[in-house]
Order: structure tokens, then sequence, then C-alpha cells
């Protein structure tokens, strides 16, 4: 489930439009567990979302996303400064739905990319924005396909 | 030889102990990088490939310079110096 406030998720679609006909691209931040264990995913996966941070896509495309590294850093250090932790990414896709694209498959696959991560996915291919989420790794998704994408919940919670 | 805080992102901190910053000593980025493996052997995997180059994907800060504009992992450090190191993001 990907809780967030209402704030938080007009910020998200607020990005999306703003960044349009580029992809836009931010990080999701939630309290950190400050037990060292938080990023290994064993508990609080659905700790509600306290900051969206939009980054900079350096990749300036719209078709595809790359965080600005320097801004991913910098947002890692103002969160470890807050008291929080990244605990997903956002984008936008421009022409298809709000749904994980092969390239996000296999991005979101790679080594480093921890498996807990929301991949939260703002849609404007339909006029209006459509925010769904995900988690995306080895083994989600249903039984029958395998896909490495199982949908969550996208809830606000004030 | 400098003592060096190298600042670990979220992702890369279950293999450093749940740290997000540690001290290693080195003269340059190369040898930080080769001494913070050293320490917390889970990272080598993540940070350098089979040959023991730093994987294309992950880039490496000296003081918000990327390296790469910098000397690469020749770049000499000094005491008081921060290395970054962070996978790229990316999708479609």
């Amino acid at each position: 489930m990907l809780s967030l406030s209402r704030q938080s998720w007009l910020e998200i679609l607020a990005e999306a439009w703003k960044v349009y006909p580029l992809e836009a691209c931010g990080l999701l931040m939630a309290e950190s567990a400050r037990s060292g264990q938080s990023s290994s995913g064993q508990t609080g996966l659905d700790k509600p979302i306290k900051v969206f941070r939009p980054i900079h896509n350096a990749a300036q495309s719209s078709r595809i996303f790359q965080l600005d590294p320097m801004e991913y850093m910098k947002a890692e250090r103002a969160a470890d400064d807050a008291g929080l932790e990244v605990v997903g990414v956002m984008h936008s896709h421009t022409h298809t739905a709000a749904y994980p694209s092969p390239t996000d498959v296999a991005e979101a696959t790679k080594p480093l990319v921890p498996p807990t991560w929301h991949w939260a996915i703002v849609s404007l291919a339909w006029g209006y924005p459509e925010l769904r989420s995900f988690r995306v790794a080895e083994g989600q998704g249903d039984w029958s396909t395998r896909s490495g994408i199982a949908e969550e919940r996208v809830w606000l919670n004030g | 030889m400098s003592e060096i805080s190298v600042r670990l992102p979220t992702v890369l901190r279950p293999q450093a102990n749940g740290q997000s910053s540690v001290n290693v000593t080195g003269s340059t980025v190369g040898e930080v990088v080769d001494g913070l493996v050293a320490d917390y052997p889970d990272l080598e995997s993540n940070l350098l490939d089979d040959g023991g180059a730093v994987r294309k994907f992950i880039n490496i800060y000296l003081n918000d310079e990327d390296i790469r504009f910098l000397e690469k992992l020749e770049t000499p450090v000094v005491q008081g110096d921060e290395v970054a190191i962070l996978p790229a993001v990316a999708g479609g």
C-alpha cells in the first residue's frame, strides 16, 4: 500500500503536469526506522509517505527518466537531516498507462534498487492525471504470470 | 593518507551495517573505494564488476562534484573531503 497525504498526492500530480511533455520523476520519503534494518524491507513496508521530493529528469525525455544524480544525492542528505529515508520513486508516463513499462521492470530489478521500493507512476496519456503504485521485483506479481509487477493500493491518509 | 567520510544512500546501507556514513582512509578516490570495499565486503559486488572496475551505474562524487569531471578514481582526496556513492535510478 502506498499511503500518502492529499498534499503529497497533489504535489506528485502537479509535478507530472509541470514537467510535461517530458517525463517527471521524484523520490518518496518516509520516516526512517533508524534501526539500520529499515531498508532491508523486513518491516514497515507501508510507512506513510511524509515527503515527495521532485528530482530533475537528467534524461530530459518523454520516454525515459533518470534521476539527476546530484539532486538524488542532495535528497538523500536532506532525508537524513530530517530523519527520513527514501522508500520509493515516482515518475510519469506521457503516452502510456500508469503501469510499469518493460524498461521500468528492467531498471527496478537491478541489484541496487530495493525490491521494497514503491514505484508510483502518473499517467497523463488520457488527458487527466492518474496515479497508481506498484512493487516491482523478482517474484512479485500474479503466480500465473510472474511478471515481477504487483499493484498496490494508493491510500490517501489525510 | 587521509581519513575521508563516505556518504552512503539508503540503498547501500544494508551492506554497511546500516550506517549512513563511514570513515575510510586513502589518498585518492580509488583508494577510498578500495578501502570501503575492504571494510564492507558486501558492498563489493554492488560497486565493482568482476574485473574490479566501478560499475557503470554507480556515480561517485567528491564534495558534490562528479569524479568523471575530475580525475576519476585518481582524484586526490584530503582530510575533510566527503565522498558520496550513488546508484543511477532510471526507468521508462
